[in-house]
């Protein structure tokens, strides 16, 4: 079983959000996706201050076998990308949820974190990938 | 039966395991409506005899004239031991090295092709090579697209004297992306750089350059290169690789060099062969390497921590991002590129610095004895490597066929791609012609324009 | 059994192959380079022997059986190669006149009028370099077509989930949108799905036929027709044509464009990854958009057709025209088969693959189609030996190496899990194909007995297995000269 803390919120596409007291909100991909992808050899992040509508191709994380976007979960501008990841992209694997976040979002409109998945029916989701 | 090795003891045991009574049976999920009664109007085979007859009456039919056309394609001297070892079968009748362990000789040579094509080019990434320099120039200005994150301009400014075919393939390839080349004008054989005052290079997302340039010039790099910097724009030098055993390559051009540098690979000991097969170069800055298309070999270890080579960064290419791949190219030309890694490897940097100096002079020579004709002027001034633009006081294509008649190719009829030069012929005598061939030249010129003064 | 560097054979001053003339070239001094580029000061027989010795290290068709689905890896003959390098031919200037190319051209007019029979089309351009650049002169001809009847909406290309990845690529290139279809569980097309999608947006589909599952597409007749009512065109991916030749045609099947590679069905060597040729077909009404060059004969004279004539051609994909020398092998080998010949191309791939699966089939391996016809390759499912042993298709690729057979295509089509896919082509005998069935029952009487034997595989390669991981974190792609950079 892979980890899905309660603090996030997920995608179908396998990419958590987590909304930050300043009113950001922090994206990566889940546990259950580094795991599915293996050990990651380079993530491309997305530059501060580029802006993406929701659904949007906004960052690539590639293992050896296979390479795989990120989706933009909410619109927004981008403001901060994790430089951490430029030498040490396997932190996404050892630290999905903590030192592997991917970058962080402005949201145009902070509502629509609430139509993602929280994390049970995120766990649900995953259930029913596993049938 | 020519290249199967079935025996009709072996056909009927190996119908029998499939429980069928005939091969035809083996084609029953075929709708009957779509089977045919066979390839009507393909000839009958012919033995390994016959088909060399007519291969090598085929081939004389052509002869041998004597060649003063460059363009894009060069007549060196290409040594015995290239094509004897690349054509050897373990290079010849292998696939793309994906099972690294059982494909190391392939991918060593590519590693080493990579590193001569980097150091040639003053560049610090190589790929294994694109179908030839036209492809690789489209693949350039693709690649300059996704790697210019400053501007995301979808234009390209390109410089007319870079190769009309070049410049050609590249609107084709690069259409359906909506991404749009914008042409530089010409000014005495070279780059008009003041037609830059007009220009924003904060507009383009890169700017090409070819250098010798189409018109064998040599072109306004560095100048061109600080002026798309300093609007963000990247650069992309094109080179032939033999003139890099002499001049300063792209990633050397102005104050940072290109970003990106391609070019056709055919005169580093490939045959010119009607055109093809050749190989396209493309070199870059590391830190633009994710954005290359094409294979790409590394050096890695493997468990006993033995050096070793793989195919890598795979993520890029079609296979795996499908249609968000970099390229949909698979193909590498890995035996052509094999044979131009023996042939640079034979040559070394003072074999092809020597080659180079000779084509330098030789046509220097043919410029010099055509130019002493009445009608035949230099149409410009700037430096040349080894080809030059020649004007004619008469339409270029009677000089070039009384030539051809004559058993020589007189070079490259300029007036199609560039109404502007008027009658102008562009030539190249590379180390391969003898002084004797130089005044065959010129001695039917001679009686084309009359005698020199 | 580590072969050095080539920049490692250092001599300094050895001078290269060419002996230098000490002239100074007539250039001006501030446009020379000050560096010597790296390359190698080797002896040529220590070139020679280096190359030789990097040769030998490679598997290839002529050393071993090489059963790379999809790929059609079948005896290269050594004529072909042999009069492609005839002198003239070499020295043939590209630009030169065609009275100086007659032999080279009419050769070159036969070879499209073959192609062009075996596939059943109206005309044929020799100049995509590979099967991917065929691929995209097909969608660009699509899309062009589209566009000169003001059908302008038409962007859309549809995909199966099975294909090869450059057909979702290359629709992408060409700037069109893929709609990926699934295929159903008995490996054909969904056929309700495509109904679904089609619509004043489909520009086309693409279809390898046989699928890339190895499968001839049954539907086939049904599918053309519900393209063509919607107004898409048809594309055929001529990956696996060599199941076929002979025996139908992709121009009766309802395809308007279709590229061959002939790299695989006319057998031109795959050169360690190239150059190959992708010869593309149109039905008439794409005729006036085939990529120029080609070749058309006048009052016979053989001349070739450009942009004046074809003014709606999609244009040039090359310098010049193509892979000229690849074209010269197929030619060479089209010949020397005749008619007869080319019809049992397709029947002893055909016998053999179906032979193949058989024997897999009755020693005990999971055949993913064993209701269906194997055309000219089919595919095992190692998924419940690698669930029970751990064991995966991966390491059975790298076993083989070591019983001296190239290892089959893995991972791929994506839907079969732990997937081999199979193609023994029409070259191997009945004893190649049994010893390489003796050769996986073996691996798989491992697997369970060692398992981490074959997880060690190879033991008998140059090297053992690589760290990709690093290869492609920490690229290495050039070598520095201890003490550079």
């Amino acid at each position: 079983m892979s980890e899905v803390p309660d603090s996030c919120m997920y995608t179908k596409d396998h990419e958590w959000l987590r909304l930050e007291d300043d009113g950001s909100v922090t994206i990566g991909v889940t546990d259950h996706a580094q795991e599915a992808l293996g050990e990651l050899v380079f993530v491309e992040t997305p530059e501060a201050g580029a802006a993406f509508g929701v659904g949007d191709a906004c960052a690539v994380v590639e293992s050896v076998k296979a390479a795989s976007d990120i989706y933009c979960p909410v619109a927004g501008e981008v403001t901060e990308a994790n430089a951490a990841l430029v030498d040490k992209p396997e932190l996404v694997n050892s630290s999905p949820y903590d030192d592997g976040w991917v970058f962080r979002l402005r949201p145009e409109n902070a509502k629509a974190i609430d139509e993602l998945m929280d994390a049970e029916a995120y766990n649900r989701f995953l259930a029913e990938l596993e049938d | 039966m020519p290249f199967v090795p079935h025996t009709e003891s072996d056909i009927s045991a190996m119908l029998a395991r499939l429980g069928v009574a005939d091969i035809a049976d083996l084609f029953d999920e075929i709708p009957a409506g779509l089977r045919i009664k066979g390839l009507e109007g393909i000839g009958p085979a012919l033995s390994e005899a016959d088909i060399s007859r007519l291969m090598q009456t085929r081939a004389r039919q052509d002869g041998e004239p004597l060649c003063f056309t460059g363009a894009g394609a060069y007549d060196h001297y290409v040594p015995a031991a290239v094509w004897d070892i690349a054509t050897r079968g373990e290079f010849y009748s292998a696939y793309t090295p994906y099972q690294a362990e059982a494909s190391q000789g392939t991918l060593q040579v590519i590693y080493e092709f990579q590193t001569m094509l980097a150091s040639l080019t003053g560049l610090d990434v190589s790929n294994a090579s694109l179908y030839d320099g036209a492809t690789a120039f489209a693949e350039a200005c693709l690649m300059a697209v996704r790697a210019n994150r400053r501007n995301r301009s979808r234009k390209i400014l390109v410089s007319r004297t870079l190769s009309p075919a070049c410049r050609e393939v590249a609107r084709v390839m690069l259409k359906g992306q909506q991404i749009e080349l914008v042409e530089l004008a010409i000014r005495d054989g070279v780059s008009d750089s003041d037609a830059l005052n007009n220009l924003s290079a904060a507009d383009f997302a890169a700017v090409a350059i070819q250098n010798p340039n189409f018109l064998g010039s040599l072109d306004a790099v560095d100048v061109l290169t600080d002026w798309a910097h300093s609007g963000g724009a990247l650069v992309i030098g094109v080179a032939n690789p033999m003139a890099l055993a002499l001049l300063k390559p792209p990633g050397q051009w102005g104050a940072a060099g290109a970003d990106i540098a391609c070019g056709e690979g055919q005169p580093m000991g490939i045959p010119m062969s009607s055109g093809g097969p050749y190989f396209g170069y493309l070199v870059c800055r590391q830190d633009i390497v994710r954005q290359m298309p094409g294979r790409i070999v590394g050096r890695t270890v493997d468990l006993e921590g033995k050096p070793g080579f793989t195919l890598t960064l795979q993520a890029r290419e079609q296979h795996i991002r499908r249609s968000r791949a970099t390229s949909n190219i698979c193909t590498n030309q890995g035996l052509v590129a094999t044979a131009a890694t023996i042939y640079m490897s034979l040559m070394g940097a003072s074999g092809l610095r020597s080659v180079a100096t000779k084509c330098n002079a030789n046509t220097n020579a043919l410029v010099d004895a055509l130019t002493a004709l009445p009608g035949v002027t230099r149409a410009f001034a700037a430096p040349f490597f080894h080809e030059a633009v020649l004007t004619f006081d008469r339409p270029v294509a009677g000089v070039l066929d009384t030539l051809s008649s004559n058993g020589i190719l007189g070079g490259y009829d300029l007036s199609a791609d560039y109404p502007e030069l008027g009658n102008a012929l562009l030539v190249c005598a590379t180390e391969m012609r003898s002084a004797t061939d130089i005044s065959a030249y010129a001695g039917i010129a001679s009686e084309i324009f009359g005698a020199a003064a | 059994m580590t072969e050095a560097l080539i920049f490692e054979y250092r001599s300094e001053g050895r001078k290269g192959f060419v002996a230098g003339p000490d002239a100074v070239p007539k250039l001006p001094a501030e446009a020379l380079r000050a560096d010597e580029p790296t390359l190698p000061t080797a002896s040529e027989l220590e070139v020679v022997r280096h190359f030789t010795r990097l040769s030998q290290q490679n598997f290839s068709i002529d050393t071993q059986f090489y059963p790379l689905g999809s790929c059609t890896m079948k005896y290269n003959p050594r004529v072909c190669n042999q009069l492609a390098m005839l002198p003239q031919f070499l020295g043939r200037h590209p630009l030169g006149p065609v009275e100086h190319g007659q032999g080279y051209l009419q050769t070159m007019f036969e070879l499209q009028e073959m192609l062009r029979i075996a596939t059943g089309m109206a005309a044929v351009s020799l100049t995509p370099m590979a099967g991917a650049q065929g691929e995209f002169a097909g969608v660009a001809m699509i899309k062009a077509y589209h566009e000169s009847r003001g059908d302008d909406a038409r962007n859309q290309i549809i995909v199966p989930d099975a294909a090869h990845g450059t057909n979702p690529a290359t629709a992408t290139m060409c700037g069109c949108e893929v709609v990926e279809i699934s295929t159903r569980p008995d490996g054909d097309l969904d056929i309700n799905r495509l109904r679904e999608v089609l619509g004043p947006n489909t520009a086309g589909i693409m279809l390898t036929n046989p699928s890339t599952l190895g499968l001839f597409e049954r539907q086939i007749e049904e599918i053309a027709a519900i393209v063509h009512a919607a107004g898409g065109l048809l594309y055929y991916d001529g990956a696996n044509l060599n199941a076929i030749l002979g025996k139908t045609l992709p121009g009766d099947m309802g395809f308007d464009v279709i590229h061959m590679n002939l790299h695989k069905t006319f057998s031109t060597p795959h050169g360690g990854g190239g150059p190959g040729s992708g010869a593309v077909g149109v039905a008439e009404r794409l005729k006036p958009f085939l990529p120029v060059p080609f070749v058309q004969r006048l009052d016979g004279r053989y001349t070739w057709a450009t942009e004046e004539h074809y003014p709606q051609s999609i244009g040039r994909l090359s310098a010049f025209m193509g892979n000229s020398g690849v074209l010269l092998r197929a030619y060479v080998y089209m010949r020397m088969l005749g008619r007869a010949g080319m019809e049992r191309v397709a029947d002893f791939a055909v016998l053999n693959a179906n032979y193949l699966m058989v024997c897999l089939r009755e020693a005990g391996f999971d055949v993913a189609f064993p209701e269906r016809r194997a055309s000219h390759e089919f595919i095992i499912s190692l998924k419940s030996i690698a669930r029970e042993t751990d064991v995966t298709a991966m390491d059975f690729a790298k076993a083989l190496l070591d019983y001296g057979f190239h290892a089959p295509t893995t991972y791929f089509p994506l839907l079969v899990p732990e997937c081999l896919l199979i193609e023994p082509t029409e070259s191997e005998s009945r004893h190649a194909l049994d010893a390489f069935v003796a050769a996986l029952v073996d691996i798989r009487d491992t697997a369970y007995s060692n398992p981490d034997k074959v997880k060690e595989a190879p033991v008998t390669m140059p090297v053992r297995r690589l760290d990709d991981v690093r290869a492609a974190k920490q690229p290495d792609l050039v070598w520095q000269a201890p003490g550079a950079g």
